[in-house]
């Protein structure tokens, strides 16, 4: 049995790598993904967490995180395929027109 | 025994994690987070989860990075990143802020190490009590996931239309 504390910090490695991914990177499908990790270290963390309980509320939330990024992976992606037809490029050094 | 397929699964997960971070390519990108991905639906069995590792491949590895996949494919011609980085000062900031918040998000779990564990109940059921929970104590989150699921597609469309 590994303990949860194991579990804990690699989500908190995945979720650093996630965030700084985000930061880095200039492709926004990329930082999409990056995302993608970082909701992926916080559901491994729920279910560690969950398992540390003995409750099953830790995976019930888990299940609706993932119903939450399906939806928003399909909303991003839509916008994203929306802008690069507007300009023809896709960084996001480009998209500062709601910056004040 | 479990430990040792802990830290293999883990390093799994950590390097491809880094891959996605350091290709270049998008595509590349998204293989390995096909794998980050696959290597947490292994976690989840390993503590017990086996309904969320199922739809963690179907719904993850299986839904949304063929979406991924197919906007890369749609969207990128395969030279993107390639220019010379306007704000690369500003990203090299990026990490040390990493371990700041790595160190931090340590100090947090593993602080708390300290304070009364728990009285360890005996593990949930898998599927069973799951489909418990979200038919009782979580029935009008679940009826809103459909909701949600329904407002995005109606989005979708509505983005995606030749004159949006």
């Amino acid at each position: 049995m590994v303990p949860e504390t194991y579990y804990l910090a690699l989500s908190a490695v995945l979720f650093t790598l996630g965030v700084v991914g985000v930061v880095v990177r200039r492709n926004p499908l990329v930082i999409f993904m990056s995302i993608e990790l970082a909701l992926n270290a916080a559901n491994l963390a729920l279910v560690a967490f969950g398992r540390r309980h003995g409750s099953a509320d830790g995976q019930a939330l888990v299940f609706f995180v993932m119903a939450v990024a399906a939806a928003e992976v399909a909303v991003g992606l839509a916008i994203i395929v929306a802008i690069f037809r507007l300009r023809q490029r896709l960084s996001v050094d480009d998209l500062s027109l709601m910056r004040w | 025994m479990a430990l040792v397929a802990f830290v293999l699964i883990a390093l799994v997960a950590v390097v491809s994690a880094l891959g996605l971070l350091l290709r270049k390519n998008p595509i590349h990108g998204a293989l390995f987070l096909v794998v980050n991905l696959g290597s947490i639906a292994a976690l989840y069995l390993m503590l017990g989860a086996e309904f969320l590792a199922a739809a963690q491949v179907i719904v993850y590895a299986g839904a949304i990075m063929v979406l991924f996949v197919f906007a890369i494919m749609v969207l990128i011609p395969g030279k993107e990143e390639t220019g010379p980085d306007p704000r690369r000062r500003w990203r090299v900031l990026a990490a040390p802020l990493g371990v700041v918040l790595l160190v931090e998000l340590a100090m947090v779990t593993l602080a708390r190490r300290a304070a009364p564990a728990p009285p360890r109940a005996a593990p949930a059921g898998g599927v069973e009590a799951i489909g418990r929970l979200l038919f009782t104590d979580y029935l009008f989150p679940f009826e809103l996931t459909s909701v949600l699921l329904l407002a995005a597609m109606v989005g979708v469309l509505l983005l995606a239309r030749r004159r949006a």
